[in-house]
């Protein structure tokens, strides 16, 4: 192995057959993926996510929550995201066609999030949740995100998305000031939105288990 | 003039001091420049850590919240630390390995400013909230061209470098040198126009983006850390390295399964099966570079153990090729899908990343400027003690992290998968683990200090008069394949 250009072209040789084989073939198999349509239904599957929803993934996307949640639901019988309540059926492919930023995620130190929208339905447990994670889950290790969060004079009507803090909690934080306030952000307001949308309520052919053909009648 | 590929003698070689000396302020740009994001990583590493089990700490800010700080230290690790030292090393081991002075060394100082430069920005941008969310690819879009540059002018420099070579003989350290030189632009720029610029639909992203991260590990830091392995232990010990056949088998074994393991990352999750398959086919296949370097490194230092007494450069070096070893197969075995089960989202496999990055790569890294920077300053290490400080700090920390965060993961990854155990609990009993990877970083941080203590001391001592060579570390005598007198 003397000669430079020998040397050159087996190094090119070896990285081009992994780029074949795993970028290029996976972007061929899967990257034409469409939607799918529901005959019974008349509707394309996934649905697209709304414009508030997709400023929400910006905001989860700039705080790193990736980091720390997953968004991919693995099959029943490896490992027990069905059993935690994770998703009622494995993740496709299919599943993030719509997602300019696929966040498949590769820590479990919080819980996967692929259907939290299914799992918290209330707004106002997300922005007490964001605002303060002990609040609705003690002993969580997750930051506390209060910098998405105003605390503001009422100004006419109080606002309906306002803060339901627990009573002791406002008083001990010096949050029970009469006339105030405390807001989420539109910033929050987003990433609530993002959230509560994050779910994949539809099973594609695909994504149905394996059943295992009947037994056949008769025999001995 | 210099022709390439000079077949005169001996005596048309140049002097290794001239050679060394060419390569001074290129190597020095660069390694002060890693040293310095060791530092700002140390920082943000240790605040995450410190986060990930008090989660009140610093968190009023958003730009300090826990996912911004853990990926701006990701970045600052591995393209502020790794990547600035690994091309010090690589710029030194060329010139040194080629025989020839280092030329156009301004085209490197003005590629070591658009790489810091652009990785600076990066790492701000992304705790200002510019992150990509890509993983490993984090710096934004108006950042990572800025390092795109830096590394073309690498590029074109290692080219030119390696046709002007005086030595017909290519060692093995220079094939691992020229194969990171010409993988990383290759890997970063795919990985930068299909998962940031023109973003690749669906899983197709993650896809490239862990092919990504893999082959950055296996192509990039991988080789440099093996040439760097392949040239000091040898070099100090004053005698050739074991096998030419191990070396050429490990070398071409490496490439071809390393550039295919990336899908284990990706296992159990929405991409097709026989990708899967094939990562955990390939990872199996690491098996053989990782056997074949592991015994070629070790039958070179057998019977000179005792050299490890007084060269940190060989402790060093000899540490990180002996967790190249144990975080390999490490890495074998997590591909494994009954183990990936278990270990899949924990710390286990977060730990196995980072063993690789320090324990492995940062480590033969310091080995080699402890060798180097003698040389290049013509100045002796002013401390011995702090060297010592150092080495025992690196080794006991990064050991402490590894092996915490290896049993609370495996630990984790077990009751997760029992799902009678709520997630909170799961959490909670993380906690006394993550608690001592805070510990170790304050380890691995006395370390880092002392070593950076001991360069700024290095760099403001005065030069003995006359001196032309350090006395510290003696030349060995020349040997067969590896360098000159």
């Amino acid at each position: 192995m003397n000669r430079g250009p020998l040397l050159f072209l087996g190094i090119l040789a070896a990285v081009a057959f992994s780029w074949v084989g795993l970028v290029l073939t996976g972007e061929i198999q899967s990257g034409g993926l469409t939607p799918y349509y529901d005959q019974a239904e008349g509707k394309l599957y996934p649905e697209k996510p709304s414009g508030q929803a997709g400023q929400g993934r910006l905001v989860y996307e700039d705080l790193g929550c990736a980091a720390c949640h997953t968004q991919q639901v693995r099959r029943p019988g490896f490992g027990t995201d069905e059993a935690r309540g994770w998703g009622t059926r494995q993740s496709v492919a299919r599943d993030y066609l719509y997602e300019p930023r696929v966040l498949l995620g590769s820590l479990r130190t919080g819980p996967d999030l692929r259907n939290i929208g299914a799992r918290q339905t209330s707004a106002d447990w997300h922005y007490l949740h964001l605002y303060d994670p002990q609040l609705t889950s003690p002993g969580s290790v997750m930051p506390p995100a209060r910098f998405l969060f105003a605390y503001r004079k009422v100004v006419g009507q109080p606002s309906p998305l306002a803060l339901k803090l627990p009573g002791d909690y406002a008083r001990q934080h010096g949050l029970d000031r009469p006339g105030y306030e405390l807001v989420p952000t539109p910033r929050a307001e987003a990433l609530v939105a993002y959230l509560l949308a994050l779910n994949d309520p539809y099973t594609f052919p695909e994504a149905k288990p394996y059943e295992p053909a009947p037994p056949k009648k008769g025999g001995a | 003039m210099v022709r390439p590929v000079s077949n005169a003698g001996p005596a048309a070689h140049a002097d290794t001091g001239a050679v060394d000396a060419s390569t001074r302020w290129p190597v020095l740009l660069f390694l002060l420049s890693s040293l310095g994001w060791l530092l700002v990583a140390t920082v943000l590493a240790l605040i995450t850590s410190l986060k990930s089990h008090t989660p009140d700490f610093l968190a009023g800010e958003a730009w300090l919240t826990y996912g911004r700080v853990s990926a701006a230290g990701l970045n600052a690790l591995v393209y502020g630390w790794s990547s600035n030292a690994a091309l010090a090393v690589t710029f030194w081991l060329m010139a040194r390995l080629s025989r020839a002075p280092l030329r156009f060394g301004g085209v490197l100082v003005v590629a070591g400013g658009f790489w810091n430069l652009g990785l600076t920005l990066g790492v701000i941008g992304i705790l200002a909230g510019d992150s990509t969310a890509a993983p490993w690819l984090e710096m934004p879009a108006y950042a990572t061209p800025l390092l795109f540059v830096a590394y073309a002018l690498v590029a074109v420099w290692a080219v030119v470098t390696f046709r002007y070579r005086r030595l017909a003989q290519v060692y093995v350290s220079q094939w691992y040198l020229l194969a990171a030189l010409f993988c990383f632009p290759w890997i970063y720029s795919i990985a930068q126009v299909m998962v940031v610029f023109d973003p690749a639909r669906g899983v197709v992203q993650s896809l490239v983006n862990w092919w990504y991260v893999n082959n950055l590990i296996a192509l990039w830091f991988m080789p440099v850390g093996l040439a760097a392995a392949y040239y000091f232990i040898p070099k100090v010990l004053g005698k050739p390295i074991h096998s030419y056949y191990l070396s050429a088998l490990g070398f071409w074994s490496l490439l071809i399964f390393g550039s295919w393991t990336g899908p284990d990352h990706l296992i159990g999750g929405p991409v097709p099966a026989w990708v899967i398959s094939a990562g955990i086919a390939a990872s199996v296949m690491m098996l053989i570079p990782v056997a074949v370097t592991a015994v070629n490194l070790h039958l070179t230092m057998l019977g000179s153990f005792r050299a490890l007494r007084v060269s940190p450069t060989l402790r060093f070096v000899v540490v990180g090729g002996v967790n190249f070893t144990l975080v390999s197969l490490v890495g074998t075995a997590m591909s494994v899908r009954s183990v990936s089960e278990i270990t899949h989202f924990t710390h286990f496999s977060e730990a196995h990343v980072l063993q690789g990055m320090y324990g492995f790569f940062a480590m033969v890294m310091f080995g080699a400027f402890y060798y180097l920077l003698p040389r290049l300053l013509l100045k002796e290490w002013p401390s011995a003690v702090l060297i010592r400080v150092h080495f025992w700090a690196a080794v006991l920390g990064s050991t402490l992290y590894w092996l915490a965060l290896s049993i609370g993961g495996w630990i984790q990854g077990q009751e997760m998968n029992a799902a009678t155990v709520p997630f909170l609990e799961v959490v909670q009993h993380t906690l006394p683990w993550l608690f001592a990877g805070s510990v170790a970083w304050i380890i691995l941080a006395i370390g880092h200090l002392a070593f950076v203590i001991n360069v700024v001391w290095m760099l403001l001592a005065q030069r003995p008069a006359g001196a032309t060579v350090p006395t510290l570390f003696p030349n060995p005598p020349a040997m067969q394949g590896v360098s000159g007198p």
